[in-house]
């Protein structure tokens, strides 16, 4: 479904990601794992158009999409939830909501039936839908960048850090919503630092250091590897 | 007391003002200088658009406003087009004006966006002031017509003219409001909020950019056409970077990003700068002050203010209510509504 070719992007003379090829199949769910700096979020930002890519390719569903901008590749179906629980912090939960289906802006029946499906994932952003976003917790803020994320009805959903910076018991929540979303369909790409929890739900992962991929396998494999479990899992 | 401060009211109360100030104050000198405002108003609405709800501080508005303004005088002296087409056209031609610099100037961001326009600005009132053929250089266009008659209407009174800039002031409101609050205008405060952001939405930042860059210089053209109209005199200083800066002093003293705070501002600094009169140039020492303090305490100018203190009222409202419902709860709220109130004054 989402193959990177060789991609590698520079800022100035300094190589973020070098060479990288991965491959996401659909359905699946494949985790990007290591530590502040690996290049993992460079590469989210290569996939969804906002580093221009210097070097090799990046192909969604058989077309190349490595020189679109970034509104059309989320047209191709591929929605970046950034890290950082993003939001508008003025405007209220629906319409933060409303913001997500810009691109389904002129279809009013798609764009309940993913409210729909949004509120049935988070009733709590039903609930608080006339609530300031920015007056939410910590936790309902990242549920609700997420909602807004699959408010677009992506094909693949790209999951920055969902965990980073929620309790514990949150975070537990926010990987079983995340295995629900995979198994409603939507092919996941999700980044994180969290990895012991994060290969419990995954099917392959990749393991970034220093801006290229160390270690790739299945979920089991990179679990018993133990350079992973030495550097992430702290086992 | 909620009921005198409810929208609709205000609303209707401002307009009732309105219409009723020129037989109240009889002052033709006072109905002039209003006259002015209002036309202010309509470029500070526009640059409010650009720079309020999309983020891009624009400094070319005193140029687009001369363009505006030209326009209507030249079509009107020289080729003696009627009034209202060469208004209408005046906005064209800003408009158009305003796209093909918008595809260039808003490749830049931030500093960079706002210098270049302060380039572009200068360089149309360089255009204006050296191109004597066209418009007469210094010497400025004289004579420019008054607006024609629509049936039994005449515009030479100044009464007259007054109502017709409250019309268009009107129009221009009711227009920004329909923006602001539509997709649209969530989408130009999206980009406000972060450009990445909208982009990673799926919202084609530069096309929406441009849509509020090209809205927002018409709004700075139909002010300069309507004042070629009015003062029925022009000349190159219109297009001078003074004029960008008062309309930017306005903006910000009445709140930038508001709805209500380009008349605020206008009006305020409009009607303080003719009670300074005496003071000459030593007024600059009332309102650099005044600008300096706004923009470091209450950077959301008079409207920011107002909005802050009915915040706290509301949250006192809503403490005040849930005491009489569970007097037990009491101390555990108070401490949660001091800490929004703490949260109000830092942010």
């Amino acid at each position: 479904m989402l193959e990177l070719k060789g991609v590698s992007v520079r800022y100035g003379n300094f190589t973020a990601i070098q060479k990288i090829d991965i491959n996401v199949k659909e359905g699946e769910l494949v985790v990007l794992l290591g530590s502040n700096g690996a290049g993992k979020s460079t590469t989210f930002r290569a996939i969804s158009g906002l580093n221009s890519v210097h070097d090799g390719k990046i192909c969604f569903q058989g077309e190349t999409i490595s020189n679109l901008s970034p509104d059309r590749i989320v047209r191709a179906g591929i929605v970046q939830c950034a890290e950082g629980r993003k939001l508008f912090p003025a405007m209220t939960v629906y319409e933060n909501l409303m913001m997500g289906a810009f691109v389904h802006r002129k279809r009013k029946s798609r764009m309940k039936e993913a409210l729909e499906m949004v509120y049935e994932l988070f009733p709590i952003l039903q609930e608080k839908g006339h609530d300031a976003a920015g007056s939410l917790s910590g936790g309902q803020q990242q549920m609700l960048a997420i909602g807004r994320a699959l408010m677009a009805q992506p094909r693949l959903l790209m999951l920055d850090e969902p965990s980073i910076g929620l309790a514990p018991l949150i975070v537990e929540q926010m990987f079983e919503v995340i295995q629900q979303i995979k198994q409603s369909g939507t092919t996941i790409l999700l980044a994180e630092q969290n990895a012991s929890a994060a290969l419990k739900i995954a099917d392959r992962g990749y393991v970034f250091e220093n801006g290229s991929v160390a270690v790739q396998g299945t979920a089991d494999e990179l679990f018993a590897d133990e350079k992973v479990r030495r550097a992430y899992i702290g086992a | 007391m909620s009921v005198l401060l409810n929208r609709r009211t205000v609303v209707t109360g401002l307009i009732l003002f309105a219409v009723l100030f020129p037989f109240v104050t009889r002052n033709d000198y006072v109905i002039h200088i209003m006259t002015l405002s209002f036309i202010w108003m309509i470029g500070v609405y526009g640059l409010n658009l650009l720079a309020g709800y999309t983020g891009y501080l624009s400094l070319a508005h005193a140029g687009f406003f001369a363009v505006g303004a030209y326009s209507l005088g030249l079509l009107t002296v020289e080729a003696g087009v009627n009034f209202w087409l060469a208004l209408i056209l005046a906005c064209l031609f800003t408009g158009i004006l305003g796209f093909l610099i918008g595809m260039i100037a808003l490749r830049t961001r931030e500093h960079f966006f706002a210098i270049y326009t302060l380039c572009v600005g200068y360089i149309i009132y360089l255009v204006i002031y050296k191109w004597d053929g066209l418009t007469g250089g210094v010497r400025g266009l004289i004579g420019i017509p008054a607006p024609s008659n629509i049936g039994p209407i005449s515009f030479t009174s100044s009464i007259s003219q007054y109502f017709l800039v409250l019309f268009f002031l009107l129009l221009t409101i009711f227009f920004i409001y329909r923006i602001v609050h539509s997709l649209t205008g969530r989408t130009f405060m999206a980009i406000r909020n972060s450009e990445d952001l909208a982009l990673t939405l799926g919202i084609s930042t530069m096309k929406n950019k441009l849509v509020s860059f090209v809205l927002s210089t018409i709004f700075a053209g139909l002010a300069g056409a309507l004042y070629a109209g009015f003062v029925r005199f022009i000349g190159p200083d219109i297009g001078y970077i003074t004029i960008t800066f008062d309309l930017l002093i306005y903006l910000l003293i009445g709140g930038i990003g508001t709805m209500s705070g380009p008349i605020v501002g206008t009006l305020l600094i409009v009607w303080l700068s003719q009670y300074l009169q005496f003071l000459q140039d030593y007024r600059m020492l009332v309102f650099g002050p005044l600008l300096a303090f706004l923009i470091i305490f209450y950077p959301w100018g008079i409207v920011g203010i107002f909005q802050q203190w009915k915040q706290k009222r509301q949250a006192r409202k809503a403490r005040s209510i849930h005491q009489e419902e569970n007097r037990k709860d009491e101390v555990e709220l108070d401490a949660g509504v001091s800490a929004d109130q703490e949260q109000v004054r830092e942010g």
